[in-house]
C-alpha cells in the first residue's frame, strides 16, 4: 500500500516517462535528498535550484512558455507568499495575451497542520490559492487521488497547483484504493522505491509497472453516503469528517460526506445534489476562516438552494489568527478537530426551522 | 541627463556599418518616434486611457530587433521585454497600426483583444512573452525559456530587458544567480537600459553602484556599459554580446544608457524633456553629415510616415470595442499551444 508520498512519486515517475515532464524543479527535489518529503527520490528530471521561490516560479513559468512541461515545488506552501504575483501573472498568462499563449505548468506544494510544524510550517494555501483565476486547484486525500490528480496535473495545457496536506503524506491507502501495479507489500515497494539511508550515490529504483489513471479536475467523491446532513471537505479534512459520521452513525445520524478533491473547478453539481437531499451542509477545511472558500460554497448554496434548506449552512474552518502555534494545545484550537465536526454536524442535524 | 560614467567598448565612428543598415536602422527608428507620438496624440484626445512607451530608446531598441533571430520556438530567440520596447516589435516586423488598436483598446488588438495598456505585447509568432505591468517579473521568468534552450542547443538565445529602477526588485538578483549556476550557465543576455529614472526618482538617490553591470562580474557574467543612444554603438554591442551568448551558451549582462525624451507616462505629463539626448535627432545629423539621407528625404519620409499612421489612426477610431462578453474567454486554455499544439 503506497503513502500519498509515494503516489506523488510514482505519478511524477509516469510524468517524466510517458507525459511529457521535463523539469522537476525545487529546493531539495534533486539528489541526494530527492525532497524533504522525499516525494522527488530518484526521478531522473529532478534538481535542485537554488533558495529562491520566486526563481522556481519565475523558471517554471519560462519553461511552460517555452513549450516544456515543468513541475515547481516550492518546499512548504508558507513560503509561497513570496511568490504570489508571479502565481498571479501564470494564472493570467492566457488570459492577458487574449490566448496567444498558455502556461502548462504544475506548482505543488506541502500544506496545513498536523506534524506540529510551528508558524512556518503549518499554513494552508487554498484560500489564497482559489483566489487566483486562471489556475486549477486540487488538493488530495488518498494516495489514489494524489497519484490520478498529479497525471491530470501533468497533462493540463493550465497551470495546476497541487496542494498536498503533509499530515497526510505518510498516510498509506486503504484496501480497494490502491494504485493499480503497485506491490500489495509496503516493504517491497519501499524497497523498489525509497532510497536508502547514508550513501545513494549508486542507488536507482525500481518502478512498479503503474498505468495512466487520470482523475479528473472537478468530479467530488462521495467518501460516506448519508441522508442527515451533507459535510463538503478535502485534504486533510476528509479523513476526519469520515471519521466524526462515523461516530456519529451510533446516534443515528448519517452524514454524507463529500471529498471535493479539486476546488477549482469544484464539483458543485455533486454538493446541490446531496444538500437538495439532506437539506443541511457544513463545510470544513483547515484554511483561516475569513475569506475562505467555504465561504464562497456557502454564498453559492444560499444562492441557489436557500429555500431547500432546514439549517443555517456552516462553516468550521481555521481560526482568523495570524499563524499556527507549536504547543498541542494552541495547534488543535487553531484548525477544526474531530470533536469539532462532530459537535456541529449534530447541532445541524439537530436544528429545528 | 546622463552624466553617468560610459565605457565606449567599441568606438563609434572608426568603421561604419553599411550604409543601407543605417538606412534601415534610421527608418525604423523614426518609424517608432512616430508611433509614440502618434500614441501620445492619441491620449491627448482622449483616444485612449493612458500611455507608456519609448520615445528615447529607439537608438537602442531597434537595433536589437534587427539582430533578434525571431521565430517561434527554441532554435529562435525569447523575447521578455516590458512597456517601452516599441522600437524592437517594429524592427521585428510589427505593424504600428496594431499599436494604435492596444492604444485604442479595440477588438483588433493582436496583442491582448483590448485587455492591456499600449505596449504591452504578446507575439508567439516571435517568440515575444506576455509583457506585463509588474517591473522585473521578466527577469525570474527568462531563465525558465533559456534552460530550455541551453537544453535544446544549437543557437537559440533568450533575451530580458528591463530598466536601471527596476534592477531593485529581488528578481534581478534571481536573474544573475540562476543565469551563472556553476556547471548550468545559461544562454542569456540580460539587458538594462538605463534611463536613470525610475518615474520621478533619479538613480543617484538610490543606487550606489556606478554601473549595474558591474553586478555582473561577482557572477563571472560578462559585462558591458555602452552608449544606447547611438544606434551604430548599440548595433556592434549587441552583436558581439549576442554571438557571445549564442555561440559560448553562457550569460551576458549589457547595460545601455539611453534617454526618456517624453518622461515616465502619460501620467507625468507625456511632454517633450528638452535636456535629454536625442538619439534619432543626432543620428540624422551624422546620416546627412555623411551623405548616405538628405535633409529633403529626412522630411519627405517623416511627412509619409506621419500621414501613414494619420490613416491608420482614423481606421482604427473606427474599430469595435471588445465584446463584454469575452471577458470569460481564455480564462483557461484549452489546448497547449506553446509546443506548437502538440498536446
Amino acid at each position: 500500500m503506497a503513502t500519498m508520498v509515494q503516489a506523488i512519486r510514482m505519478a511524477l515517475h509516469v510524468g517524466e516517462e510517458r507525459l511529457g515532464v521535463t523539469d522537476i524543479l525545487g529546493e531539495d527535489v534533486g539528489p541526494p535528498l530527492g525532497g524533504v518529503f522525499t516525494a522527488t527520490q530518484g526521478l531522473r528530471t529532478a534538481w535542485n535550484t537554488p533558495l529562491d521561490e520566486r526563481g522556481i516560479i519565475g523558471a517554471a513559468m519560462g519553461l511552460a512558455l517555452a513549450g516544456q512541461r515543468p513541475i515547481a515545488e516550492i518546499q512548504f506552501c508558507d513560503y509561497v507568499y513570496n511568490t504570489i504575483d508571479l502565481l498571479k501573472l501564470a494564472g493570467g498568462m492566457c488570459w492577458s495575451s487574449n490566448g496567444d499563449f498558455n502556461c502548462p505548468m504544475v506548482m505543488m506544494t506541502p500544506v496545513g497542520s498536523g506534524i506540529h510544524g510551528s508558524l512556518y510550517h503549518s499554513h494552508s494555501f487554498d484560500a489564497t490559492a482559489t483566489h487566483l483565476p486562471g489556475w486549477k486547484i486540487v488538493m488530495p486525500a488518498t494516495p489514489r487521488d494524489a497519484y490520478g490528480l498529479m497525471l491530470s496535473a501533468i497533462v493540463d495545457p493550465n497551470p495546476v497547483m497541487f496542494l498536498a496536506p503533509k499530515a497526510l503524506m505518510r498516510v498509506k491507502s486503504l484496501p480497494g484504493e490502491e494504485i493499480p501495479g503497485e506491490p500489495g507489500d509496503d516493504k517491497q515497494l519501499a524497497k523498489m522505491i525509497d532510497a536508502p539511508l547514508g550513501d545513494r550515490s549508486a542507488w536507482r529504483p525500481s518502478w512498479p509497472d503503474t498505468p495512466d489513471l487520470f482523475i479528473p479536475f472537478g468530479e467530488a467523491k462521495i467518501v460516506r453516503a448519508g441522508e442527515t446532513v451533507t459535510v463538503v471537505t478535502y485534504g486533510r479534512m476528509v479523513m476526519e469528517c469520515a471519521k466524526a459520521a462515523d461516530e456519529l452513525r451510533a446516534e443515528g445520524i448519517t452524514a454524507e460526506v463529500i471529498d471535493l478533491r479539486s476546488l477549482h473547478p469544484v464539483d458543485w453539481a455533486t454538493i446541490k445534489k446531496s444538500v437538495q437531499k439532506t437539506n443541511r451542509v457544513l463545510y470544513v477545511n483547515e484554511e483561516t476562516e475569513v475569506t475562505n472558500f467555504g465561504e464562497h460554497l456557502i454564498r453559492r448554496t444560499v444562492d441557489e438552494l436557500f429555500y431547500e434548506l432546514h439549517a443555517p449552512p456552516r462553516l468550521l474552518a481555521g481560526a482568523f489568527v495570524p499563524y499556527v502555534g507549536l504547543a498541542p494545545s494552541l495547534e488543535s484550537a487553531s484548525v477544526p478537530q474531530r470533536a469539532g465536526i462532530v459537535q456541529a454536524i449534530r447541532e445541524l442535524a439537530k436544528h429545528r426551522p | 541627463m546622463n552624466t553617468s560614467p560610459i565605457h565606449h567598448a567599441t568606438n563609434g565612428v572608426d568603421a561604419h556599418l553599411a550604409p543601407d543598415l543605417l538606412v534601415r536602422m534610421h527608418e525604423l527608428m523614426l518609424q517608432t518616434r512616430l508611433l509614440e507620438e502618434r500614441l501620445i496624440t492619441m491620449i491627448r484626445q482622449g483616444d485612449g486611457y493612458f500611455w507608456i512607451g519609448g520615445p528615447g530608446e529607439e537608438a537602442f531598441n531597434v537595433p536589437l530587433g534587427l539582430l533578434v533571430n525571431k521565430g517561434e520556438g527554441l532554435s529562435h530567440d525569447y523575447l521578455h521585454l516590458h512597456y517601452r520596447s516599441s522600437g524592437t516589435l517594429l524592427a521585428l516586423g510589427a505593424e504600428p497600426i496594431d499599436s494604435l488598436r492596444q492604444m485604442k483598446s479595440v477588438k483588433t488588438d493582436p496583442y491582448s483583444g483590448g485587455r492591456n495598456f499600449v505596449g504591452h505585447y504578446s507575439a508567439r509568432k516571435w517568440n515575444v512573452v506576455p509583457i506585463s505591468s509588474p517591473i522585473e517579473v521578466q527577469f525570474s521568468m527568462a531563465p525558465g525559456t533559456a534552460i530550455a534552450q541551453k537544453r535544446a542547443g544549437g543557437r537559440g538565445i533568450t533575451i530580458v530587458q528591463g530598466g536601471d529602477a527596476g534592477t531593485a526588485e529581488g528578481d534581478f538578483a534571481t536573474c544573475l544567480i540562476w543565469a551563472s549556476r556553476p556547471g548550468n550557465e545559461l544562454p542569456l543576455l540580460m539587458i538594462v537600459t538605463n534611463n536613470s529614472y525610475g518615474i520621478s526618482t533619479t538613480y543617484g538617490t538610490q543606487h550606489g553602484e556606478p554601473r549595474i553591470s558591474d553586478r555582473g562580474k561577482a557572477f563571472g557574467i560578462k559585462t558591458a556599459t555602452i552608449d544606447g543612444n547611438d544606434p551604430e554603438v548599440s548595433y556592434r554591442e549587441l552583436q558581439k554580446a549576442m554571438e557571445y551568448v549564442r555561440t559560448e551558451r553562457r550569460p551576458f549582462l549589457l547595460e545601455a544608457h539611453v534617454s526618456r525624451l517624453y518622461g515616465h507616462s502619460s501620467s507625468s505629463g507625456a511632454n517633450f524633456v528638452e535636456d535629454e539626448v536625442d538619439g534619432l535627432a543626432r543620428f540624422e545629423a551624422r546620416l546627412v553629415e555623411r551623405r548616405i539621407l538628405s535633409r529633403a528625404t529626412l522630411d519627405d519620409m517623416r511627412t509619409r510616415m506621419t500621414a501613414e499612421l494619420l490613416a491608420a489612426y482614423q481606421k482604427v477610431r473606427e474599430e469595435a470595442p471588445p465584446d463584454p462578453s469575452s471577458i470569460w474567454d481564455h480564462v483557461f486554455a484549452t489546448k497547449n499551444v506553446n509546443d506548437g499544439g502538440a498536446r
